[in-house]
């Protein structure tokens, strides 16, 4: 079931009809229509029984603002506001995503061979105030969703079990996670999409400078 | 309740690092019963085989993103009639999951981009080593720009894009290596909080 004509990474990227992104997408149609079908399942669902659209969105608000997508936290903004929120919500969402920034992956492994990469990092519990105006369940689904953006090898039962006595049932919990997954998915080829257009990969004309020096500096970012 | 609901394997062997070894997968939710799965669970499925999987059986709980994400996954994994070889989708896969930490998708990818580019020690160096090990010019650009990527805020910038032009990948190569690298950043965060990997006992 959906309503929505305009393709979600389209509109966050304000690609046209017949640009050169555009041209590029449709090359992989089964990649580009299967990636709007998982938007509209998370965000346009039948079901709405085990995870409501408020909850869906601030979600999808807040994960893209811990992305520093602006573009994309607009996005889901309005689908905040369209699903009937309040603005106390709105400000809720937004305070979270302030307080819990950070830069990920980090976090601790499990196993033993790995004790050497860890990387303490925050561990954000969505602060007492905020918890009151988004309430218990939404509240506990913002910190595993800042568990599963930042130090997802941290992951664990005990965390599942945190949702679970919000309110979450195990549909849920695999909804919940579906939607920060995409979204940690969706986020990204928006992020690489609009590189690739501003790296002028898909002009009209070729004319890309060839940049050696750049090219050997890349390795450190990893 | 919560106990109820949620699964732990007190006494789990588990894979002590990254490896290239087949591994088992256990679910700490409840994956529902292949017997009892509605058409519409089989459906999401898309492959009637996966209903053997926990993992599958567990997403088949909402089958309509199973459906969607695993028809985009097969799209961008598979669809090599043009573009990025397979063996550098699953090198991309592979070092996405070195970044993101988890040991049970590494162990698949790894196997695969083995298998496809023929080069079992240089993946085996990046499980080792991290995306720091030198695979090479080209095998080093698609790895630092799947790394750059999975992390948040993503660091992908233009520096990335022109090492990988300058290894002759064409822009639909470097729309494949930002989606195999933006898929894992999927598929990892959910087989890493949905469950854990098992270590089989050595076979001989």
């Amino acid at each position: 079931m959906s309503s929505t004509e305009h393709d979600a990474v389209d509109t966050i990227l304000g690609v046209s009809p017949g640009s050169p992104l555009d041209e590029l997408r449709r090359r992989r149609p089964v990649t580009r229509d299967n990636t709007q079908a998982s938007y509209l399942a998370l965000f346009e669902p039948d079901v709405l029984s085990d995870a409501s659209l408020p909850e869906r969105f601030a979600v999808g608000v807040f994960v893209a603002a811990l992305h520093g997508d602006a573009e994309a936290t607009a996005f889901y903004q309005q689908g905040l506001k369209a699903a009937g929120s309040d603005d106390a919500l709105h400000t809720a969402v937004f305070e979270a995503a302030k307080s819990g920034a950070a830069l990920g992956p980090y976090g601790e492994y499990r196993e033993p061979g790995l004790q050497d990469e860890n990387r303490p990092g925050l561990r954000w519990a969505t602060p007492a105030a905020i918890r009151e105006a988004l309430g218990e369940k939404l509240g506990a689904a913002l910190e595993h969703a800042h568990l599963l953006v930042f130090r997802p090898r941290e992951a664990s039962p005990a965390a599942l079990g945190s949702l679970v006595k919000a309110g979450w049932s195990t549909t849920g919990i695999v909804t919940l996670s579906q939607l920060v997954a995409f979204l940690a998915y969706q986020l990204r080829v928006v992020s690489g999409l609009r590189l690739l257009a501003a790296a002028q990969t898909v002009p009209a004309t070729a004319d890309i400078p060839a940049n050696p020096a750049a090219a050997q500096t890349v390795r450190t970012g990893s | 309740m919560t106990d109820e609901l949620v699964t732990t394997y007190p006494t789990l062997n588990r894979p002590e690092a990254f490896t290239q070894d087949g591994l088992g997968w256990r679910p700490w939710l409840q994956a529902p019963d292949a017997a009892d799965l509605t058409e519409r669970q089989y459906a999401g499925l898309v492959d009637r085989g996966r209903a053997g999987s926990d993992y599958f059986r567990l997403l088949a709980r909402d089958p309509e993103i199973l459906g969607a994400r695993t028809r985009t996954d097969k799209d961008i994994f598979y669809n090599t009639k043009e573009g990025l070889p397979r063996a550098e989708r699953e090198l991309a896969a592979a070092a996405t999951s070195r970044v993101n930490g988890c040991v049970f998708c590494a162990s698949v990818h790894a196997r695969f981009a083995s298998h496809h580019a023929d080069r079992h020690d240089d993946v085996q160096r990046l499980l080792d080593e991290g995306t720091s090990a030198d695979l090479g010019p080209r095998w080093n650009a698609v790895v630092a720009a799947a790394a750059a990527l999975a992390q948040t805020p993503p660091q992908l910038n233009v520096a990335h894009i022109r090492a990988l032009q300058d290894e002759g990948l064409d822009v639909l190569e470097l729309a494949d290596v930002i989606h195999g690298s933006a898929f894992f950043n999927w598929a990892n965060r959910l087989m890493l909080s949905l469950g854990e990997p098992e270590q089989p006992e050595p076979q001989n």
